[in-house]
């Protein structure tokens, strides 16, 4: 009977909280900042730097939507969250979106509550061995011992895999990344698993990363994306669509370098036009200003230059584009038109 | 009679000699200390062995270390351009590169002086309490500090802080007022507490802002976000040792009360708080309360957590209280009461004193505790020094750099940890509270 009513409050205080809130992008334009969700720290996607200023592939996304809607990169309040209190913080409104490499799935989609905005990343679990043992393929590790985090979905599709294929393992359970690579270079475990961006990123920074290597085999899906707050759908668009209008403008060539140029008047490609407001009515129908996409885009770049400068293999994570390259050129990046 | 000069005995004195070698200086001292038995002396070369191990391990790492360069990466070029490649080094480069971001967090950097005044402020202002030997004059300064160092930390305008401390300062009036007048203390407590509450809800706005139109002081302000690193559990340490010692004073007393309703609140107080792990309490504070609290609401979560932290230690602080109170003799109450003094002058002459002094110990180990225990925040998205630790190393530069991020807070920890345990056996000293 208490705890009836104790869940009557919670929904009662959840229902005013929904009804009570008044449209995200109105919020966010009286406070003229974005309260942004990020990582508290992951090589690549967001890390303060030596200044404290945010930097990361994630970040970029926040400053995108920020420059979009408020017409400054900059106007972007980052709230480090960890893996337990992101969902939390995006629900209760103390963030405004979430780009902290969030695996979209069905179960936070659709019972969760939130809506995912499109994928900016498309991740998958690898393994990570030393060249020493002569390995090339994750089908050749029967009987390894494997370092693995606990209560990660990692943890599952290990399981899965190794069942699938018949062969068997020891899983070595570690609490935390920097734990684990710790363990793996102390040769506790043969192998490492987690996100290939995550092992490409800590391999790149090991002594001799030639001495490792990641196994070609991707054993799952992990599609991160930006999230927001079921119920707000114009907010959703927003973001949904400035990370179209990143992937599109890497598609059209538009770049930071030339957007000004290509938004001064209207050019020969009608998309190109359509995009940067130069032709159409894309701007005012989301709520936002005609110039929303290229002040996006000059923000941090097209969706490819962001990539580059964070992640890409200029870098010391050095990925590859992979299954994050345009549809063009066989990846998955494949945005709906601008029209 | 030739022989009768013959002696039985010297007629000279020997020189005096050296002690045998192994009875003297250094030997003497190994053989009865180190080498005294089998047992022993196995157990001595072990220790050595163990000690040289160790030192040799870390001396040479300590002994290079490289305090400059921009990444992780750097640090081994410079390794291995002037020790060689593989050498033992240590990189301390990292502490270089971002000791503000430790230290500070995300606190703007031109206003540095600001938390680092703070802290000196703190340090003298707390001194009177801290010394008995200063001027008792000095203690009005203590009570003026909390609100001049929450303006210096957060900003914004000065009569803001001066308004707020003028409702305290109504408080103390309206208790002076009734108690004298009506001479119920009762009634004067209660008045401390209205007369307070309605100073704040009415005049407050107007007070401070007539003030800042008039002669505006103010500071730029500073969002609790952009605390971090030692600053933030500097603050939040400092806040919940100075905020729970009275409150787990008044716990305390509440727990020996008679009075049924004091009692068992305080009571089920102490047992709810100490029973929960104080990591729970804080993803109370960060999580549960967004839920209850309207949307809009912006509850700071630093003040969610100071005020979590509070209570934690407050729980802890009255448990230890209470130890010091049970300690006393029956007879110190009864004199007490003998004398005609009432509960309150009671305590605050007799009980009480004699009670704290008994509790020293535990009570600065529960604030040392209370310090470390700062470092959960980071479980809560607050990011502490641990939390930096790991912020810094995701950047590209530093991924992969573990020791020299630890050792340096460690160190800082040591120091704080160390100086209130220092100061709490210089106390233990003067005030000698065994019965000599």
């Amino acid at each position: 009977m208490k705890k009836t009513i104790f869940l009557g409050a919670l929904t009662v205080a959840g229902l005013a909280a929904t009804a009570a809130s008044a449209s995200t992008l109105d919020d966010v334009l009286a406070r003229g900042k974005l309260n942004c969700g990020v990582s508290t720290g992951l090589a690549g996607f967001a890390a303060p730097d030596a200044n404290g200023v945010w930097q990361g592939f994630d970040v970029d996304m926040c400053r995108a939507v920020a420059a979009a809607v408020l017409g400054d990169p900059m106007a972007v309040e980052f709230v480090p969250t960890t893996g337990q209190t992101r969902f939390t913080a995006l629900a209760s409104g103390e963030v405004d979106m979430l780009a902290r490499n969030t695996t979209w799935t069905f179960s936070r989609d659709v019972d969760l509550k939130f809506e995912f905005a499109g994928t900016n990343y498309y991740d998958g679990q690898g393994f990570m061995v030393p060249t020493s043992l002569g390995v090339s393929s994750a089908k050749d590790l029967d009987g390894a011992t494997v370092c693995i985090q606990t209560g990660t979905t990692t943890e599952l599709n290990l399981a899965d895999f190794f069942r699938s294929n018949n062969i068997s393992y020891e899983p070595v359970p570690i609490e935390t990344n920097a734990e684990a690579l710790q363990q793996y270079n102390a040769g506790a475990c043969d192998a490492y698993t987690t996100d290939a961006s995550g092992l490409a990123a800590s391999r790149a920074t090991f002594e001799n990363p030639a001495d490792h290597i990641i196994l070609p085999e991707i054993i799952s899906k992990e599609p991160l994306a930006p999230l927001v707050r079921h119920g707000d759908n114009q907010w959703g668009d927003i973001v949904r669509w400035t990370l179209n209008a990143l992937i599109t403008a890497e598609e059209l060539g538009v770049t930071s370098a030339n957007v000004a140029e290509h938004a001064a008047a209207a050019g020969d490609n009608p998309e190109v036009n359509r995009l940067l407001g130069t032709e159409g009515e894309l701007g005012a129908m989301l709520g936002l200003s005609a110039d929303w996409a290229v002040k996006a885009i000059a923000a941090g770049g097209n969706y490819g230059e962001s990539f580059e400068r964070n992640i890409g293999s200029s870098t010391p994570i050095g990925l590859a584009r992979g299954l994050n390259a345009l549809w063009t050129n066989g990846g998955l990046l494949y945005s709906p038109p601008f029209r | 009679m030739t022989n009768a000069n013959l002696s039985y005995v010297r007629e000279e004195m020997l020189a005096p000699q050296d002690p045998p070698l192994g009875q003297t200086g250094v030997i003497r001292w190994l053989r009865e200390n180190l080498f005294s038995s089998w047992l022993n002396a196995i157990l001595t070369i072990l220790s050595v062995w163990f000690v040289w191990t160790v030192v040799s391990h870390l001396f040479p790492w300590f002994y290079n270390s490289i305090w400059s360069g921009g990444s992780l990466n750097e640090c081994r070029e410079i390794r291995d351009a002037t020790l060689g490649e593989g050498a033992s080094a240590a990189c301390f480069a990292v502490i270089s590169d971002r000791w503000q971001q430790l230290l500070f967090g995300f606190y703007p950097s031109d206003g540095y002086w600001r938390p680092i005044l703070a802290l000196f402020l703190f340090l003298g202002s707390i001194m009177p309490v801290l010394f008995a030997a200063l001027p008792r004059k000095l203690l009005l300064g203590t009570a003026a500090a909390p609100f001049v160092l929450v303006w210096l930390l957060w900003g914004g305008s000065i009569w803001v802080a001066v308004s707020v401390a003028l409702g305290f300062v109504a408080g103390f009036i309206a208790y002076r007022v009734v108690s004298s007048s009506i001479g119920s203390s009762l009634l004067a407590i209660l008045a401390a507490i209205a007369a307070p509450i309605l100073y704040w809800s009415v005049l407050h706005g107007p007070v401070s802002g007539a003030f800042s139109g008039i002669i505006p002081i103010e500071l730029p302000k500073v969002q609790s976000k952009e605390f971090g690193g030692f600053t933030l559990s500097v603050i939040i340490g400092i806040a919940g040792i100075v905020l729970s010692l009275p409150l787990g004073i008044l716990l305390a007393l509440g727990r020996q009360s008679n009075l049924f309703l004091i009692k068992y609140v305080s009571v089920g107080f102490i047992e709810v708080i100490r029973g929960v792990p104080l990591i729970a309490w804080l993803f109370t504070a960060s999580l549960l309360l967004n839920y209850f609290l309207p949307p809009g609401t912006n509850f700071d979560l630093m003040l969610r957590v100071i005020i979590m932290v509070t209570l934690f230690s407050a729980a802890y602080i009255a448990e230890v209280i209470r130890g010091g109170l049970a300690a006393l003799p029956r007879g110190q109450y009864e004199a007490a009461d003998a004398l005609g003094l009432d509960y309150w002058l009671s305590m605050r002459l007799i009980i009480l004193p004699q009670a704290l002094k008994i509790s020293i110990p535990g009570i600065v180990n529960t604030f040392i505790g209370l310090f470390k225990d700062t470092t959960l925040v980071v479980f809560i998205g607050l990011l502490d020094p641990i939390g930096l630790a790991g912020a810094i190393r995701a950047s590209t530069d530093w991924q992969g750099i573990y020791w020299e991020l630890f050792i340096f807070i460690g160190l800082m920890f040591f120091i704080f940890c160390y100086s209130m345990g220092r100061y709490s056996l210089y106390l233990e000293k003067k005030l000698q509270r065994e019965h000599r």
